[in-house]
């Protein structure tokens, strides 16, 4: 038998509120993992990997099961987010209007590689395959708000990016 | 005396501002003593036309378009608020010739309605499927169900009825109905405008289906990036269960249907349906070998039925109207209608409801007004990214399920995506296998590795390196992929791969150092 630690000792208080949280609003539901994931990177931006023990003891899963869960997901990021999530499409109806481009654009502006933040911590660049916006592309998600049809000029108007 | 005007609340239309022409619409009314009613609907598919502004004048409603927040102030002096003429001005929205030659049979409510009202709806003929469909025993309701000819609209095109009388005919003790909201393919959107602009239609179309087989539970799996859809299903939920309308004793019938909204997380592979059900209980998204088929044993080892939203949307007014009038629209063995999606660089882009029969042509050029850039239309991808691309040649073959699987392509969940001749069909071949590898699930290895081996026979095909047995190989791939894949997504990349070396094949010898002979 392990002797591992109360995950409640090594856990930052805010974290561990968010997982208890998570599971005593979502704990009971049939296949409860997605939604509890959810709601910790609802709260948090993200699911540490710390809180992994936590929501495998809590919700009665083997930590394989939970790490396995949260790496298959694209959604669910195992790292802190820049303040700005931005969601780009990358899919072929946005293709077709210019997010080749676009996306070129907005790595160059925000210093990062998809999924990556920048280093000041205030953009993180996100691929997304499609928005549902096909008609209007290409199309950008900024905290839960679409924009349609941007330009790499509308681009820096929303990020508020200016390459520095 | 309150005029009352109709703007979208829906992603689009909000992305092309139509919260700001909402907001000014209403301060502006307000500083001239004028008395205004908005009404937030959904979008009525004319995402050219967006922000469309309705006006509702004692002739109907007449539609402004596309409005920018800065044209309010100009529009509300010229008196669009008595239906007057303005450059925007478009007429009466029976007029507008995108929208009057569709034929609405599952979205018709689309932008007519407050999407948040149950009264709106029930004003426009909503719940009256439910109501005939309480009416008769289960069996009766899968019958009509099949008599109607309607077929999955999620891209396997299973005839519904069958899939629903397996779940009935198939004992337990619980049963579920899911609802595949996991919209992934690129150029497709009809689901999302249809749960945002309709919702309580996709309710009702999963009540009925959950009457029918005898299932008490539910689930709406929906994609995270639509946020604005999930906004839509937990009010139009909250108020379903609020007026009686799911739990316990629905509409008095003595019958109990529980439904609960689940998101989705980014992966694509869960459009598949088994692989949603193992999303659902809370696993990787991975596909499950079939048989068993979801019908038998599916979500907790349950019979299921799985059907994708436009699907479940469709069976109201076949319940209501009855299945002799929606097999009345159609083609061949294709029934009903078909709410179909413009997609990419196309100049009037947006939701083209009509009878299967209507040509990619059709479709193309008279709704869609040919390239947004005005340059030619040199490929479509239809049915998402696992679609063929084809060329003009292939434009006149007919929206029919048959009729694209005979031309080598794929209907699917009716996305079409146009691209201009500034495409590099190349690099979208090597796209398609970029992106199998990306959103595999792992399960089975000519896709989880093939789709990698993929991509670095197009690089060096692109590079010219022995061309011909690059090409030799890349085919020699994509066989194993269709013949060996556990699912859709290794089984039908090589359609968008293959398509794009037969129609295109000057693409992916662009750099090549000499031409090679093609055998």
């Amino acid at each position: 038998m392990t002797t591992a630690r109360d995950p409640a000792d090594v856990l930052p208080p805010a974290e561990h509120a968010a997982v208890l949280d998570a599971v005593a609003r979502h704990g009971r539901l049939q296949g409860p993992l997605l939604p509890v994931l959810h709601a910790i990177q609802d709260r948090l931006g993200w699911v540490p990997p710390r809180t992994v023990p936590l929501i495998a003891s809590e919700l009665n899963l083997s930590r394989a099961e939970v790490h396995g869960v949260i790496s298959f997901y694209h959604y669910f990021r195992p790292t802190r987010p820049g303040r700005q999530v931005i969601y780009l499409c990358r899919a072929e109806a946005c293709q077709a209007v210019g997010a080749v481009a676009l996306e070129a654009h907005a790595r160059r502006r925000l210093g990062v590689a998809l999924h990556g933040t920048s280093a000041d911590g205030r953009y993180t660049l996100e691929p997304v395959y499609c928005l549902g916006n096909c008609a209007c592309g290409p199309s950008l998600l900024i905290d839960g708000q679409l924009h349609a049809r941007v330009t790499p000029e509308r681009f820096d108007e929303l990020t508020g990016a200016d390459g520095s | 005396m309150t005029t009352t005007v109709f703007i979208p609340r829906e992603a689009t239309a909000l992305a092309l501002g139509a919260g700001t022409v909402a907001e000014r619409l209403a301060a502006g009314a307000a500083r001239l003593g004028q008395s205004v009613r908005i009404v937030r609907t959904g979008s009525r598919g004319a995402f050219w036309l967006e922000p469309l502004l309705e006006v509702q004048t004692p002739a109907g409603r007449v539609a402004y378009g596309p409005v920018r927040a800065d044209d309010v102030p100009e529009l509300l002096a010229a008196g669009v608020l008595g239906g007057a003429a303005h450059r925007l001005r478009l007429g009466p929205v029976e007029s507008i010739a995108f929208l009057r030659n569709q034929e609405r049979l599952t979205c018709e409510r689309l932008g007519v309605i407050d999407p948040r009202s149950l009264a709106d709806f029930r004003a426009h003929r909503g719940y009256l499927g439910l109501q005939a469909a309480v009416t008769l025993p289960p069996a009766g309701i899968c019958q009509v169900v099949t008599d109607s000819g309607l077929r999955g609209r999620g891209g396997a095109a299973f005839p519904t009825g069958i899939k629903w009388r397996t779940v009935l005919e198939t004992a337990a003790p619980q049963k579920y109905i899911v609802c595949n909201a996991d919209e992934g393919d690129s150029g497709t959107y009809s689901d999302r405008l249809l749960m945002e602009g309709d919702p309580f239609c996709l309710i009702e179309g999963m009540t009925i289906a959950a009457l029918a087989v005898g299932a008490t539970r539910g689930y709406i799996y929906l994609r995270c990036e639509y946020p604005r859809a999930r906004a839509a299903l937990t009010d139009a939920l909250a108020t379903a269960y609020a007026e009686g309308l799911l739990g316990a004793d629905l509409m008095g019938s003595g019958r109990c249907f529980d439904l609960e909204l689940r998101l989705g997380a980014g992966a694509y592979i869960c459009g598949e349906e088994t692989s949603l059900l193992e999303s659902l209980e809370g696993r990787r998204g991975q596909v499950r070998f079939k048989p068993p088929l979801p019908a038998v044993k599916g979500l907790f080892g349950a019979p299921t039925v799985v059907n994708n939203v436009i699907t479940f949307a469709t069976v109201p007014v076949i319940l209501e109207r009855g299945a002799r009038y929606y097999c009345d629209f159609g083609t061949g063995r294709s029934r009903g209608s078909l709410p179909v999606q413009l997609a990419g660089n196309i100049a009037h882009g947006g939701l083209v409801e009509k009878a299967f029969g209507v040509t990619l042509r059709e479709l193309l050029y008279d709704y869609g007004g040919g390239s947004r850039s005005g340059r030619p239309i040199r490929a479509v991808q239809v049915g998402g990214p696992l679609g063929a691309y084809w060329p003009a040649s292939k434009f006149d073959t007919p929206l029919d399920y048959e009729a694209f699987a005979q031309a080598g392509g794929m209907l699917g969940h009716g996305g079409i995506v146009a691209f201009d001749d500034s495409v590099d069909m190349a690099a979208q071949a090597r796209y398609a296998l970029e992106f199998c590898a990306l959103e595999s699930c792992g399960k089975c290895t000519p896709c989880r590795i093939g789709s990698t081996r993929g991509v670095e026979v197009i690089d060096r095909l692109r590079s010219g390196e022995r061309r011909a047995e690059q090409e030799v190989l890349l085919r020699d791939l994509c066989h194993t992929l269709t013949h060996g894949s556990l699912c859709a997504l290794g089984g039908l990349t090589p359609y968008p791969v293959l398509s794009a070396l037969e129609y295109f094949p000057e693409d992916f010898s662009r750099a090549a150092a000499l031409p090679v002979a093609r055998s």
